[in-house]
């Protein structure tokens, strides 16, 4: 490594930048532009909202365009229920899905994790298949499979497990089963990452010091995969409560997710503002779980170092 | 056999552990082939031989991490096959020490007596005990990602210790330190055996570190016992051409023994021998030469030696010691160790030196296989 570092530098330098800049074009311009449309009011023009910024005007023109911003957008989220029912509800498809999720992609990832080595891959192959489809289409199928005379209400029918057909679609359920079906390989491929990493010795120690299979499952093998656990964790729940197709086709239309609210703000009211101020919200709202996911990280990084 | 011979401690008691025609295969490969070993209570075992000879099967065997595809593993008497590995009382030190990462340097000694359910009193004041035993007072909190490999090792070691074992077993425990720690481990872990009175079982592939702490060795080769006895008798008198080479330097002259049992004819003349009733007259024969048993001089010893003429074809100088390997008339190569006591470090051979190399007729050992 004797490279002369004046030479080096600049395409090191370069290097390091790239995912700054794209964060920078692709995240903080585009958000804030949102945030910027979030305290504007909404008008019948084009662009539908005011202010807009005139820089030709100078220094008397950002004072003015200063001056003109609102937090109307805000006040309307906070004093309508409609949309504290809709963040509500957001919040809880996402966590029960999620719970569904871990609780349903743990023995999956364990049991491929545990599996030969040689069918690992296969099996990893199996879970990620789906994705070979498009995501609507599999949407759609599901519309299919619910629906009255879908497969679902056939197949229990024929054994007579219920009596008449039942109203599968435009239901919870049916949200809850598409994200499930949906998101399983976002909770299953991480936690599988973790599990398959496990050194296996610890196990042998903790049966060596008298710990019985069962109980060291509890003692070493959860805690050591709980980095897993929390990355599965946030790479569903965090895009579930922004979920819009899945909720759209299969959900009925009495509550709404956030998402579709947001939809409606948009495309509907065309209250570019109100909708801005709806997805800002929901990013705040975000975070949170995202800062608990780092300090949780931050503390295993500690111990495993 | 030589297995019952040698003054280990205790020789005179029942065995502590007894392997009883074991076997383990995995698909075609023997790792362990119908071997049978008695362990006595309060010894310091080794199990040494080169890699993939079964010995970590058959410590693994004895933790119950796997289980015989035949013969009996006995536990002061008692047939402990069925037994799952958390239920018997054996403790292992793993190679890779496999300490609990999620857990501080406290939480990890203790996760054995935590399986008992032992009292919280009990257990600080365990803890706190080997904490002293392995000298780590003060680290009790420390993650184990803070330690230091030596460090890491103790904490092993006293996880394993604390619910206070029939026999400890010790995976290659010092594979992962660096030389100069693995000198003073060695010394520490023989202090420590000797004070706790535990029987310790260890598994190594260094000789060295085997011979120096062992009270008996087994030596393994393929599956199967090559030889089990104190060090010094297995050096001194290893039972096969295998053994004499796999431990320390030797050179070996083939020839056949004379029907006195004292004379053996080779290709370097009349070799006198002490005679070794184990070993028939008029067979074919291996004479074994330690290299620190030879002299070598500048003129023909006198005396009723062996002595063979050479010259000097290489010196391996390693401070202390120097390995020369002479070559005799007939081209092969014998080897001599010289210890290094003259200060100044002039060698007092050079290469290409005519010398005179003589032992004693019981300086070496009549092998037959």
């Amino acid at each position: 490594m004797s490279t002369d570092p004046k030479t080096r530098t600049p395409g090191r330098r370069f290097v390091l930048l790239v995912p700054y800049l794209w964060l920078l074009a692709f995240f903080l311009v585009p958000f804030v532009i949102v945030l910027k449309i979030s305290f504007s009011q909404t008008v019948l023009a084009q662009p539908p909202y005011v202010p807009v910024l005139d820089v030709s005007a100078g220094w008397q023109g950002l004072r003015e365009f200063f001056a003109r911003l609102t937090t109307e957008g805000y006040q309307l989220i906070v004093s309508d229920d409609l949309y504290l029912f809709s963040y509500l509800k957001s919040l809880q498809v996402a966590a029960v899905s999620t719970g569904i999720l871990l609780l349903l992609g743990y023995p999956l990832a364990y049991g491929i994790a545990r599996s030969p080595r040689g069918i690992q891959p296969l099996l990893v192959m199996a879970v990620v298949l789906p994705f070979w489809t498009s995501f609507l289409i599999r949407v759609y199928a599901w519309i299919n499979i619910l629906q009255r005379d879908g497969l679902l209400n056939e197949v229990l029918l024929r054994p007579h497990l219920i009596d008449e057909p039942l109203p599968w679609l435009a239901s919870d359920t049916a949200i809850y089963i598409g994200v499930v079906y949906s998101y399983l390989p976002f909770m299953v491929l991480p936690l599988y990452a973790t599990l398959e990493r496990l050194d296996v010795s610890l196990l042998e120690a903790a049966a060596d010091l008298g710990c019985p299979r069962w109980k060291a499952f509890w003692l070493v093998t959860l805690p050591l995969s709980l980095p897993g656990v929390a990355a599965g964790n946030l790479l569903c729940f965090i895009p579930i409560v922004g979920e819009f197709v899945i909720p759209d086709l299969l959900g009925g239309s009495d509550s709404l997710m956030i998402g579709q609210t947001l939809w409606l703000e948009f495309f509907s009211n065309r209250d570019w503002p109100v909708a801005s101020a709806i997805a800002v919200t929901l990013l705040a709202l975000l975070l949170l779980p995202m800062l608990l996911y780092e300090r949780v990280q931050r503390r295993q990084m500690e111990g495993l170092r | 056999m030589a297995q019952n011979s040698g003054p280990g401690p205790a020789a005179d008691r029942r065995p502590l552990v007894r392997f009883e025609g074991i076997a383990k295969r995995y698909g075609e490969v023997a790792a362990v082939d119908d071997l049978t070993l008695d362990i006595r209570p309060g010894e310091f075992f080794a199990l040494l031989g080169p890699s993939g000879c079964g010995k970590t099967t058959l410590l693994r065997l004895l933790a119950g991490f796997e289980n015989p595809g035949a013969g009996r593993i006995l536990l002061d008497g008692e047939d402990i096959g069925a037994v799952p590995p958390h239920r018997r009382p054996v403790n292992m030190m793993f190679q890779n020490y496999a300490l609990f990462p999620h857990l501080n340097v406290e939480r990890n000694i203790a996760f054995g007596l935590r399986q008992e359910n032992a009292s919280r009193r009990e257990i600080s004041g365990r803890v706190a005990e080997m904490l002293a035993l392995v000298q780590l007072e003060g680290y009790g909190k420390r993650r184990i990602g803070q330690l230091s490999g030596g460090q890491r090792q103790r904490v092993a070691l006293a996880r394993a210790l604390i619910k206070r074992p029939r026999v400890l077993l010790l995976d290659e425990p010092m594979a992962a330190l660096d030389k100069k720690l693995r000198a003073e481990t060695r010394f520490e872990l023989m202090e420590l055996q000797r004070r706790l009175g535990t029987t310790f079982v260890i598994v190594t592939h260094d000789q060295e570190e085997a011979m120096i702490v062992a009270d008996r060795i087994a030596v393994m080769n393929a599956g199967r016992l090559a030889q089990v006895a104190p060090p010094a008798e297995i050096y001194e008198r290893p039972n096969s051409r295998w053994v004499a080479d796999f431990l320390g330097e030797v050179t070996l002259i083939e020839g056949r023994l004379a029907p006195g049992g004292t004379l053996i004819a080779s290709a370097l003349g009349q070799l006198k021998v002490a005679a070794d009733p184990a070993v028939a007259p008029e067979s074919s024969v291996w004479l074994a030469l330690r290299p620190e048993k030879l002299r070598i001089d500048t003129e023909r010893p006198a005396g009723e030696v062996n002595a063979l003429a050479g010259t000097v074809f290489e010196i391996g100088y390693r401070g202390d010691i120097s390995l020369y390997k002479v070559r005799l008339a007939d081209r092969s190569l014998i080897k001599v160790v010289l210890a290094n006591t003259t200060l100044g470090g002039r060698a007092p051979f050079d290469v290409n030196d005519l010398v005179w190399l003589s032992w004693p007729a019981e300086g070496g050992v009549v092998l037959s296989r």
